[in-house]
């Protein structure tokens, strides 16, 4: 069959790739090996959009599921076994500890129970799996092209590091198929197994640099990780035990909430470690230590979408259950405090992951009141979240390599120094919070999702403070990269093309889905819904009209400076009658000449890291250990 | 349904309706000084001067941010008033008002800079309670079109009090109205040089009095749908509505801007919630 072929290939060729990556030791075979994999991976996942995309859920049940399963255990064991070997050698005995849990509930499980299990069919393919296929596929096959000149810059920069990137590359392509494992899986063992290779590809990629920052915060994303890990295995056993052995996801989500809750708050645990929710978020913020293009691909195509995606999974058991709602608040209180600590932050790497925790917790939050409108807003956020984040994380990644600082304030006028990388930024950070662009689109959805569900006006309410502080952050890095100064000089220099390629592509991306994406809700979106919910959640043709209008505009008024105009008469900025020179210097006191800086305001007494993070750890701690008991004790009353 | 004749009429008329508020604007804050103040047209005699004045920049790029402010208010007003989606309007207003802030920080001046970011906590400010004022009308008349909600019959106001009280507080900071008037005032007097609009001049000065004109309009149109199932009710509320902020314009001082964060932050939050949680109880559960 046609369709089981290109799921399996999916999966199986990045790591055919990997293997070729890890040989090969010079630069031109690299390239030409990654160039023509994430050709390869792009074009057969648009291949499979082309062929199934309306064609609804489908099962695959052809494949030889229990020698799949031993390879997959032994896969495991091996995994936890480098673990504990890299745990003992750095004494991080808490993911010690966590793996040698995990591993004993492993083994027991499969002992006592693993012989019980039949999962008729293993893999699947649906409208919402498909549309991660897309993410992964071209947005993660696009970002590991750009990491060829980014990596080949970084090692010819930090000489003081080992040069690893034959490894490198390789744990890149191994994360592209275990996550293509991971949205194909219908099979629970088997999401579990590509959950567990995400975690481990996570915990190499931030220690990639070995140096002391990097190996702290790779543990710290393992053991965090690992947490989930354990959940998910609980999961599992419950199912295998209480659950009569349903381990199939798409029966798991038909039962019906009496035996899927359970199993579905552990998981939606595990999911909400994997997407650095709070109390969790810290591990994401650490992962900024690794190479650009590692956090790109972490917060864009894989990594945290795997949390989400596995809570939006078991969205329809969470609708309407206090479950649910716990979960729900847990993300709308992410969204909220992670947006304020955004503002405090003036590290462009930091903002950027704060800001993708926060609208992880947005998606987190629609997932977990799991009505057909949340949903939709789920996943039109998971999808403009994609685009734009990866594109604004590979911009910041070029742009650093010139100015040599992640610092925001050492973007003022980056429109003169970087014009190009700058336009590209640009785009990106209007993708994330203006009209028409796809995130403004997706929040409004979440407006109106929220507002119609039970209890949503409390959702509403955090929503909206969450924007504004969102409004505010964005918009005085926009306002830095677009400060003209008058003694900037262009230092863009060579950009290597692998880096345009990818960078214009996605800036390509964030306009043509904007244009298209009411194509994106009816083709692939509605039918998830109707199928799932028995309802649609759409825009209005009023609306989609109007937006598109917009966007026509703002693409056409920067032309606007290409007619030519008359001459105006330029005046040197008002300095108080200070006389100033041509790059902003004024006589200070005793006749010191004085360099005009400017910094933005990051108001740290009211949103600082230190006020914010502890409130919010400690906040949603609270709700996780509620959400945990209440579940279990409804469970155990049911 | 968008009905293209208002939204036409609103781009044609609403700045000659905005310039006269701000005539009369000036002529009872002057009553109020003691002074006699200038004509009623006088905004219009400014303006055109602006026009006839020599185009002075720091950059070219300023021109196109005041260019794009005034074209994306004007496509906010009349996106309001053909009767579009109210949250689409106020996401249009947001993108119209961030080309100001642009404008303000490509001139990289110290004083434009300060008055960019603090325009920027202002939009931080007021924005939760202008979303809050869509979500509330939502909930009254059960629809997000302005059309729908202008024609509804509904006695909004009796239902959303709270909410409208919320706005009315966020108002004068987006009428640039004392003790909110923190990023720039028409005041000469508490002006931290010109704040936001420090570094224009000329025409693209002119564009963004006219940009205020037509805000204004817009935003005295969000005040009548409190009011719209009785039309004359509304046309009262404006003028009321609008006395007030004159009134709070001539009594009070520039406050901090941590003064207005906090307690229009604050106004948003408890309104907000007492408000929509009142209607929820009312609705027997179904918001």
């Amino acid at each position: 069959m046609q369709l089981t072929q290109l799921l399996i290939f999916l999966i199986l060729f990045p790591l055919i790739a990997a293997f070729f990556l890890l040989i090969a030791k010079k630069d031109v075979e690299r390239n030409w090996i990654v160039k023509l994999s994430a050709l390869i991976i792009g074009a057969v996942s648009v291949f499979l959009l082309i062929t199934t995309y309306n064609k609804g859920a489908m099962l695959v049940s052809v494949i030889p599921a229990e020698q799949t399963g031993i390879l997959m255990f032994v896969l495991e064991m091996l995994i936890a076994v480098y673990i504990l070997y890299l745990g003992i050698t750095y004494k991080k005995w808490l993911a010690v500890a966590l793996i040698l849990v995990q591993t004993v509930m492993i083994l027991f499980f499969e002992l006592f129970y693993a012989h019980g299990v039949h999962v008729e069919s293993n893999l699947f393919i649906d409208e919402f799996s498909l549309i991660m296929a897309m993410i992964i596929g071209i947005i993660g096959s696009l970002i590991c092209v750009y990491s060829l000149g980014y990596m080949k810059f970084f090692h010819e920069h930090h000489t003081e590091m080992p040069d690893r990137r034959p490894r490198f590359f390789a744990i890149l392509f191994i994360f592209l198929a275990a996550m293509f494992g991971l949205v194909f899986s219908n099979n629970l063992l088997w999401v579990y197994f590509f959950w567990e290779v995400t975690t481990l590809c996570s915990f190499l990629l931030i220690g990639y640099t070995k140096t002391d920052e990097a190996i702290n915060n790779a543990f710290s994303a393992l053991w965090m990780n690992l947490l989930g890990g354990i959940a998910f295995t609980c999961a599992i056993i419950w199912l295998a035990t209480a659950g009569g052995g349903m381990l199939g996801l798409s029966d798991l989500l038909t039962t019906g909430k009496a035996i899927a809750l359970i199993p579905a708050a552990l998981i939606g645990f595990a999911g909400l470690t994997k997407a650095a929710q709070l109390p969790f978020s810290s591990w994401l913020v650490g992962a900024m230590v690794a190479p650009t293009p590692v956090s790109a691909l972490l917060h864009s195509s894989t990594m945290v979408k795997a949390g989400v995606y596995i809570i939006v999974r078991f969205a329809p058991i969470f609708q309407s259950t206090f479950t649910g709602y716990v979960i729900a608040m847990i993300g709308a209180l992410t969204f909220l405090i992670a947006s304020g600590i955004a503002i405090s932050q003036s590290n462009a790497k930091r903002v950027l992951a704060y800001s993708t925790i926060a609208n992880l917790g947005l998606v987190v939050a629609c997932a977990g009141i799991g009505t057909y409108e949340a949903i939709w807003a789920a996943i039109l956020l998971i999808v403009f979240h994609a685009i734009s984040k990866s594109l604004l994380f590979l911009a910041t990644g070029t742009v650093e390599h010139r100015i040599k600082s992640r610092e925001i304030d050492d973007m003022t006028g980056l429109i003169v120094r970087t014009p190009k990388i700058a336009a590209m930024m640009i785009i990106g950070i209007a993708g994330m919070f203006l009209a028409p662009f796809g995130m403004l689109i997706s929040k409004w959805a979440a407006i109106q999702a929220f507002i119609d569900a039970p209890l949503g006006f409390l959702f509403v309410i955090i929503l909206v403070f969450g924007s504004a502080m969102t409004v505010f952050f964005w918009a005085k890095w926009m306002g830095k990269i677009l400060t003209v100064t008058s003694d900037g000089k262009n230092i863009e220099g060579e950009v290597d093309k692998s880096e345009w390629a990818a960078l214009l592509s996605l800036a390509g991306l964030s306009f043509v889905t904007t244009l298209v994406f009411p194509l994106l809700s009816t083709v692939l979106l509605e039918p998830f819904l109707l199928f799932n919910y028995g309802h649609v959640a759409r825009l209005s043709q009023d609306n989609i009209i109007i937006m598109i209008l917009m966007l026509f505009l703002i693409v056409l008024l920067p032309l606007s400076i290409l007619i030519p105009h008359r001459k105006h008469r330029h005046l040197a900025p008002y300095m108080g009658g200070r006389t100033t020179t041509q790059d902003m210097r004024f006589s200070g006191s005793l006749g010191v000449q004085k360099k005009t800086v400017l910094s933005n305001y990051y108001l740290h007494p009211y949103f600082g890291e230190a006020k914010l993070r502890p409130l919010g750890i400690w906040l949603c701690s609270a709700l996780i250990v509620i959400m945990l008991l209440a579940t279990i004790a409804k469970g155990v009353i049911l | 349904m968008i009905n293209i004749v208002w939204a036409i009429v609103f781009v044609l008329v609403a700045p000659l309706i905005g310039g006269l508020i701000a005539g009369i604007d000036r002529k009872i804050t002057a009553h109020m000084q003691g002074r006699v103040g200038p004509s009623i047209f006088q905004p219009f005699w400014d303006v055109g001067k602006l026009f006839e004045k020599e185009n002075g920049v720091v950059n070219e790029t300023q021109i196109f941010y005041a260019i794009c402010y005034v074209i994306f208010m004007a496509f906010t007003g009349a996106l309001f008033f053909a009767g579009g989606d109210l949250l689409l309007v106020i996401f249009a207003l947001t993108l119209a008002q961030i080309f100001l802030v642009l404008g303000a920080y490509s001139a990289n001046s110290p004083y434009s800079f300060v008055g960019a970011e603090r325009e920027l906590l202002q939009i931080m400010a007021y924005e939760p309670m202008v979303i809050l004022v869509a979500v509330g009308l939502y909930v009254a008349t059960k629809s997000f079109s302005v059309s729908d909600i202008a024609s509804s019959t509904v006695p909004v106001i009796l239902l959303i009090p709270g909410i409208f009280l919320g706005f009315i507080y966020v108002l004068t900071i987006k009428l640039r109205k004392s003790p909110f008037d923190i990023s720039t005032s028409h005041h000469a007097h508490q002006e931290i040089v010109k704040g936001v609009t420090t570094e224009f001049s000329g025409r693209s000065l002119a564009w963004i009095e006219i940009t205020h004109w037509y805000e204004t309009v817009l935003l005295l149109g969000i005040v009548y749908l409190f009011f719209a199932f009785n039309p004359l009710l509304g046309i009262a509320a404006i003028i009321i509505v609008y006395l007030l902020e004159i009134f709070l314009d001539n009594t009070n001082a520039r406050a901090k801007w941590q003064f207005a964060l906090k307690s229009s932050w604050l106004i948003a939050v408890v309104v907000g919630v007492v408000n929509l949680a009142a209607l929820y109880v009312l609705n027997g559960g179904v918001s």
